[in-house]
């Protein structure tokens, strides 16, 4: 390596790798993985949603996590978005492909989409 | 791609307490879950929470496992890693004093021990993987040796040093700006830069951390100090007994020689660094700076009068600066973030944070740093999580072998070099003894001063011979055939080695016993006058008694008897069946056994 240039490439390379340790903050996305989630194909969608938000380039903003049984084994799977001072919102029967949706309209667009949300689905 | 990384703490507490075993499950428990692709394995330095290990972090939502067991990998990965449930049994307990947030999750920095701390010279251990460069690269490193060949001359390196108010973190505290700057103008064929870290104090593992989860910070900052004071070769001094932090170092060393990050004209500056390690053999003394190079020259580890200092005249007869492990750490923060942002932290006199290694009689047994001029209370009490089992606090000892201690009346002392100095006590490289009532001060001066006589190089009479003396004087004291004029000459002793001895090992070896004079000097007269130990810890002058009225006559007491001295006696203690049993204080080794094991607290020593 001979010049800051070099530098500067590697530390972006990894910047990614290392940015899931700093704690949570800003959006949260979380997955349903118990049983029912899993049953229902909640890890293809958290795959998806982790391979999104580092494609978007959102990952110093959007940390991805999964937690276990939401109570509504129904409509799993169920992913829930946590944004400071906002109401959370709440997406049910997820698949990757609605995945990747929410990834580039809500999370990266700002805007909730309202057609997946368990609104939606009760309606 | 990753979604999670689980980070093991790799270093030295955790290691001893298994964390390898873990690792080896994790790996296994993955690839049978098929979750290897997703989850990834970081070995770390050191957490802190060295009580607790072996320590497990899960990111990204930080939860924060404590005393892992490899048979607890299955349930973290089956529950936590792939449903999403946390093994409640395992997670951090705080004693209630963070509230979780929404989804149930306590954030590793809002516990109580991590809090308040400011994380400065440890802000990578525990976070990154320190066998590996890039991730230090990813947090910012090397950037500081990049700005400051480029961008900076060798006088504003050092402008800048002076500026933040960097003092030496090795005890010293000699401001390590004016150090480069008074071996900068030096004219020498060639010049050197040592890293202290021959750690030696008994208890103390602040460098041996930093060497473990941050190595590179410390390679980055001594080729840094090599451009400001024109020096193009180093050494990193470390002790033997650190093998994790040798095997850490080199792989640092060669991974920055790999990427040209030291070796011929780094960044294309022109400029030229490279270093290499030498090992310590386990002498106290190497740890004092001019028997340190005397070591690395190939001699025996002793001292040399200064001056000339090692700024004119060091290692190899050439112009060397020699600094502490943690205080090079500082250094490529304070060139990024700038003097002013250090000098914003800590006291008037004494800049930035201070590592301490925890010990003792204290909850959370571990590694903190804090902003200078802490106060003591918070470090004990907020941070360390109090003294265990509702015991009193009595004193903290500071310093190791050279330092004194600060008694539960100080308590309120705001924690900087000035402060520590004033009450006649030493900030020292950063090791915390925390003592309760149950120790006594006499044997704790007793076992520094034990340590202090083992490592006098014996170069100079007044240490070789005098700390031998003054041990003599304590073991006479603690025997229970000490008198007042005892105490006295110890006294007197003591200033004389202070003033005459060579080098800072013999100038600082009196300090806990006249520390102790100080504070506790009662204790001393009850030792002498009294013939009796408060603390109940000097064997020689405890008895040990059986109340006959309490004891109920089971025999425990004589069965658990080393020596056979606890016979039964004709007494029945009214309200019991069986006759008492009594101990026969002139065979009595009082070693504790029947106190221990007699269930009706029936038995004391005074």
């Amino acid at each position: 390596m001979k010049t800051l240039a070099e530098l500067q490439a590697i530390k972006n390379r990894m910047k990614d790798k290392v940015i899931l340790r700093d704690g949570l903050e800003g959006t949260r996305v979380v997955v349903g993985m118990a049983t029912c989630g899993i049953a229902a194909g909640a890890r293809p969608v958290l795959n998806e949603l982790v391979k999104d938000v580092a494609e978007q380039n959102l990952a110093d903003k959007v940390s991805v996590t999964q937690t276990g049984c939401i109570g509504i084994c129904q409509y799993e799977p169920v992913v829930e978005v946590f944004e400071a001072g906002k109401e959370k919102t709440t997406y049910v029967k997820m698949n990757p492909e609605k995945a990747k949706r929410i990834v580039e309209e809500h999370l990266k667009g700002g805007k909730v989409v309202a057609e997946y949300t368990i609104g939606a689905a009760q309606a | 791609m990753i979604r999670s990384q689980v980070l093991i703490c790799g270093g030295t507490g955790c290691t001893s307490s298994g964390s390898m075993a873990i690792q080896t499950e994790f790996e296994k428990a993955l690839e049978k879950y098929d979750l290897s692709e997703e989850i990834k394995l970081v070995r770390t330095g050191c957490f802190g929470l060295c009580a607790l290990g072996p320590v497990v972090i899960i990111y990204p939502d930080g939860t924060f496992y404590s005393r892992v067991s490899p048979d607890d990998v299955d349930e973290i990965v089956s529950e936590h890693l792939l449903k999403g449930r946390r093994v409640e049994r395992l997670v951090y307990d705080d004693h209630g004093a963070v509230k979780p947030d929404d989804i149930g999750n306590i954030a590793l920095s809002d516990t109580a021990f991590y809090k308040t701390q400011e994380r400065v010279v440890l802000r990578n251990c525990g976070v990154i993987d320190p066998e590996n460069i890039d991730e230090y690269i990813a947090m910012d490193g090397y950037a500081a040796l990049g700005k400051v060949l480029t961008e900076m001359t060798p006088e504003q390196v050092i402008e800048e040093v002076s500026k933040s108010g960097l003092r030496g973190r090795g005890g010293g505290g000699f401001p390590t700006g004016r150090k480069w700057s008074l071996c900068a103008p030096n004219k020498a064929p060639q010049k050197y830069v040592v890293c202290n870290a021959d750690e030696g104090d008994p208890g103390a593992f602040m460098d041996r951390s930093v060497l473990e989860g941050d190595p590179h910070a410390i390679i980055e900052a001594m080729a840094i100090c090599g451009y400001a004071v024109g020096a193009t070769k180093g050494y990193v001094y470390v002790r033997a007994e650190y093998p994790i932090a040798v095997k850490r170092l080199t792989i640092a060393i060669a991974q920055a020689r790999e990427y040209g990050l030291l070796g011929e004209n780094i960044f294309g500056s022109g400029f030229d660094f490279d270093l290499t390690i030498r090992l310590g053999a386990g002498a106290f003394v190497c740890g004092e700076e001019t028997a340190l190079m005397t070591s690395i020259e190939g001699n025996r580890g002793e001292p040399r009068p200064r001056p000339p200092f090692p700024a004119v005249k060091g290692l190899y007869a050439s112009p060397t600066v020699e600094n502490n492990v943690e205080t090079f750490a500082n250094i490529p923060q304070i060139i990024l973030r700038g003097a002013d942002w250090f000098a914003s932290m800590g006291t008037e006199r004494s800049k930035g944070t201070k590592v301490f290694a925890l010990g003792g009689k204290i909850n959370h047994t571990g590694l903190v740093e804090i902003p200078m001029g802490t106060k003591l209370e918070h470090i004990i009490y907020d941070i360390g999580g109090g003294i265990p089992n509702g015991k009193k606090f009595k004193a903290v000892q500071t310093g190791g072998p050279s330092g004194g201690c600060i008694p539960a009346s100080l308590i309120d002392t705001e924690v900087d070099y000035d402060n520590l100095t004033a009450i006649g006590c030493m900030m020292g490289s950063g090791g915390m003894i925390v003592m309760d009532e149950d120790n006594c001060m006499v044997d704790m001066a007793r076992f520094f001063l034990d340590f202090t006589v083992d490592e006098s190089c014996g170069k100079c009479t007044p240490c070789r011979v005098g700390t031998k003396r003054m041990l003599e004087i304590l073991d006479k004291i603690i025997a229970g055939k000490g008198t007042l004029e005892d105490i006295d000459r110890l006294e007197e002793l003591a200033q004389y080695i202070k003033t005459n001895s060579l080098c800072g090992l013999g100038q600082t070896a009196p300090n806990p016993v006249l520390a102790t004079l100080r504070f506790f000097r009662d204790e001393y007269i009850s030792h002498v006058v009294d013939k009796k130990c408060p603390a109940g810890v000097c064997k020689d002058l405890l008895t040990f008694t059986i109340d006959q009225d309490k004891c109920i006559g089971c025999g425990m007491c004589a069965r658990n008897c080393p020596v056979n001295t606890i016979v039964k006696t004709d007494y029945v203690a009214p309200g019991h069946k069986l006759p008492s049993y009594k101990i026969n204080a002139d065979k009595c080794i009082k070693c504790g056994a029947c106190m221990a094991n007699c269930k009706f607290k029936a038995i004391s020593k005074k």
